[in-house]
């Protein structure tokens, strides 16, 4: 709970003095326009943060997103029904996600690997099926319930945001409450403790990508629908990386075995506003991912500058 | 009498609640090899260690030629001459055999790149590959090489730094027939140059055919030594036992239901030619003797499933026969290990005594549905009943487990399995590490858990242990089970005489 207290503080106090700076940053249309990114990164910044408290990665979330934006333009373009559609995309996320998982706890290959084949492999899926030509979603004929639903607002709130405090609910329960996340977390801090006790640890550790690849394609839908026109070549680029940074700043470790899922909203949150404020403080765009290095550097170090204090003093 | 090489002389040394030497002498003559024996935790290991500059002593002095050195690191240990050859290969097998002789001492070009000079490096390294009679060059990969070779060039890089001592610690243990034999040949050449070897074996035979003197010790303690003309099996074996045994003491107990459990010719993947069939009666504590390497944990493994055998099966009571694939397996059969290191395999160090103990038991009590939630109230129940009637000595069970004593850290692991209601424990040296006081809680909960009906297997490397808890003994040498003794057929002797017994043919079918 420290860790998050910490990210906690930070972000408040970023909130404030950014509106201190700019008022423009708590207007209606700035926070909902927030709200709406927030919840489509942390949706799948819980995926990979489940990932990393087995002490894995994903790296492959940007790329399945241009495939995934590129299919389910195309589908809905050929007038596939959008139910079918959707159901796909979904399933074609927990079908990559099952794959990463069996790749790595059965034939043994390392997170790192498998999941930057697929970032590289899903690119360039993308990129070929749609003929590197930028998909659309056009006049939204036949699904336009969906197209508004996914980009909308229900009693004045994102559906993002909503979708993501439903996604935050369930998987807090499962990380936190049920039994399959306590074998996460174990898996993560002692793979061989946790297998001496009789956890089936491949399955387990294969359930974390899976999560990760399902909770990839629900966000991916929402980003498809959010940018309308997906450029294969550039669609996603990078938000793996938005993610791991989310996961990381709110307290998971790389090593494994740390993590929550407050933790993670928070970190997703505090990255937005990093965002926010080079907008809002009218600092160079090309500053932005500058600034969020910088932070992200700052928080780590000061964490690891806390950890090491008291252990300090009682050597002494 | 020349001078001798090294001469240590009263060195004692303890560790918190252990006294691990006390008042050792060791001498070793130029050329000569002294062959260092004793049985498992008998010292050898914590001598060697003080030698090597890792441990120092609390009292005593070491000379080497006669003058009195202290040996502060491993570097001071390799500046007196004195190398190491240990039982685990300290190579790399990334890069070839002259970068491994050459380690950290590579010839350099000079000038600004500080390029190796790869000529010299090679020449040099060429130079005691003859001398050893290797075929294979420098310049061939390590991971390409047998063990008994890489061995080979273990040796040559402590002849590469000089050495006059060698010490060996259990050189043949992971190698064949035909490589022990060349070991021994090449010892003997080592001797024929001056050099000095100190060899630690429990293969009795080796050193009867290669030794010009046996140091033995007992309990931390010189228990005598035997010159040339003295070596025989049969006298190493009555000096490296005769421990006092009267410590503790449970009285042996009767199976309730004999042959309860059967493990039929499970061959593990360890000693893959070798199969190992016994049984286990209700209400029984089976030792499992041996000398380190014996496979006694391997058949554990195989038994708990995390190292599943290739072959073989095991039956309870009526039970249909089967053979554990992994751990799920055998906890839905009722068998359990505690396994051998507790910090690495049988607890999360960083996690509460509470989430340690409910960790194999969470789904028996979690709630039905889609999520399969913890039941808390009852995993705190479970934790505070059980550190109750164990007697887990902590404030909380909050507690890390990690903060405790090792004697409560195990009475943790055992807890962990005591309320899936156990029909096969295996406890594998479930007193490693533990204190005195604490010793005698653990022999008392397995004496419990058999009279319960539980079959309990123990195996360890402590004799006492062994000669004063188990209800029988089983003995292992090499990965094969060499014999049984009931408590009342067994001392020390008779169970060091199987648990070297095939080593022991092994050789003398050689030379």
């Amino acid at each position: 709970m420290k860790k998050e207290i910490g990210v906690f503080v930070l972000l408040v106090s970023l909130c404030i003095v950014v509106s201190i700076l700019n008022p423009r940053f708590l207007s209606p249309t700035n926070l909902h326009n927030m709200a709406l990114l927030i919840g489509m990164y942390g949706i799948f910044s819980i995926g990979l943060g489940l990932v990393i408290i087995t002490g894995g990665i994903d790296l492959s979330v940007g790329s399945m997103f241009a495939l995934q934006g590129v299919l389910l333009a195309m589908m809905l373009s050929a007038r596939v029904s959008w139910p079918v559609a959707v159901l796909a995309i979904l399933a074609l996320g927990l079908g990559l996600g099952l794959l990463h998982g069996v790749l790595i706890t059965r034939v043994k290959l390392q997170p790192f690997v498998v999941t930057l084949c697929g970032l590289l492999f899903y690119r360039g899926a993308a990129r070929f099926i749609s003929n590197d030509e930028t998909k659309g979603f056009g006049e939204a004929s036949g699904f336009e319930g969906l197209k508004n639903f996914m980009t909308g607002d229900i009693l004045g709130v994102p559906t993002s945001f909503l979708l993501l405090l439903v996604v935050s609910a369930a998987m807090a329960l499962l990380l936190h409450r049920s039994v399959y996340g306590r074998y996460l977390y174990a898996i993560g801090r002692n793979a061989d403790t946790a297998r001496y006790s009789g956890i089936n640890t491949q399955r387990v550790e294969a359930g974390a990508y899976i999560l990760s690849g399902g909770l990839a394609a629900l966000a991916g839908i929402l980003i498809a629908f959010y940018t309308n026109s997906i450029s294969p070549s550039s669609h996603g680029n990078f938000y793996e990386l938005y993610g791991i940074a989310a996961a990381v700043l709110g307290g998971c470790s790389l090593r494994g075995g740390e993590g929550s899922i407050l933790g993670i909203l928070l970190g997703t949150a505090l990255l937005q506003v990093l965002q926010n404020l080079v907008n809002l403080l009218g600092i160079p765009s090309s500053l932005n991912f500058a600034v969020m290095g910088a932070v992200i550097l700052l928080g780590v170090l000061a964490d690891q500058l806390l950890k090491n204090r008291p252990a300090k003093v009682s050597t002494t | 009498m020349n001078t001798p090489i090294l001469q240590m002389q009263g060195v004692g040394k303890r560790f918190p609640g252990v006294v691990a030497l006390d008042n050792v002498s060791l001498q070793v003559q130029p050329g000569e090899i002294v062959a260092l024996i004793g049985e498992n935790g008998a010292g050898k290991s914590t001598l060697m260690k003080i030698l090597a500059g890792v441990y120092q002593p609390d009292s005593g002095q070491i000379s080497i030629d006669g003058n009195a050195v202290r040996i502060a690191s491993v570097n001071d240990a390799i500046k007196y001459g004195i190398g190491f050859i240990h039982q685990e290969l300290n190579v790399l097998d990334n890069l070839d055999v002259a970068a491994n002789v050459y380690l950290g001492r590579e010839p350099k070009q000079g000038g600004p790149l500080q390029l190796i000079d790869r000529a010299t490096l090679h020449r040099n390294t060429q130079q005691y590959l003859d001398q050893l009679g290797l075929q294979f060059s420098p310049e061939t990969a390590l991971s390409r090489l047998s063990l008994a070779e890489q061995q080979m060039v273990e040796i040559a890089k402590t002849l590469s730094l000089n050495a006059r001592i060698v010490i060996m610690d259990e050189p043949t243990s992971s190698l064949t027939l035909k490589e022990t034999d060349r070991l021994l040949q090449v010892v003997r050449d080592l001797r024929e140059k001056g050099v000095s070897i100190v060899y630690i074996s429990h293969r009795l035979s080796e050193i009867t055919s290669i030794a010009d003197r046996v140091v033995v010790l007992r309990d931390g303690r010189n228990a005598g030594e035997l010159a040339r003309a003295e070596i025989s099996h049969d006298r190493m074996v009555s000096l490296m036992v005769g421990r006092d045994l009267q410590r503790f003491y449970l009285p042996a107990a009767t199976p309730t239901a004999p042959g309860y459990v059967q493990v039929k010719n499970l061959r593990t993947q360890r000693y893959p030619g070798k199969s190992v069939s016994f049984d286990i009666g209700q209400g029984e504590i089976l030792g499992f003797a041996g000398l380190v390497g014996a496979g006694r944990s391997e058949v554990a493994q195989a038994l708990f499933g995390v190292e599943p055998a290739h072959e073989g099966a095991v039956s309870i009571g009526d039970e249909a026969p089967f053979l554990p694939r992994n751990a799920q397996g055998a906890i839905q059969r009722g068998i359990y290990l505690v396994p051998e290191d507790r910090r690495k395999t049988g607890l999360l160090l960083d996690w509460p005594i509470r989430e340690n103990i409910s960790l194999p038991a969470l789904k028996r009590y979690a709630t039905a549905g889609l999520f399969q939630l913890v039941n808390r109230s009852r995993e705190q129940e479970i934790a505070e009943s059980e550190k109750e009637s164990l007697g887990i000595k902590t404030p909380s069970v909050l507690t890390r487990a990690g903060n405790l004593s090792g004697g409560n850290q195990q009475k943790v692991v055992l807890a962990k399995w005591l309320s899936l209601e156990p029909k096969l424990i295996i406890l594998d040296e479930p007193t490693r590490g533990i204190d005195v006081g604490a010793k005698a809680e653990i022999y008392r909960l397995m004496r419990n858990l058999a009279d319960k009906g539980v079959a309990v297997m123990m195996i360890s490397s402590d004799m006492e242990e062994v000669l004063n808890v188990s209800d029988r003994i089983a003995v292992m040498c090499e990965g094969a089970l060499t014999g049984y003794l009931s408590r009342e057929e067994a001392t020390e002797e008779s169970i060091m005489q199987l648990a070297v017994a095939q080593a022991t043919d092994h050789v003398q079918a050689v030379a």
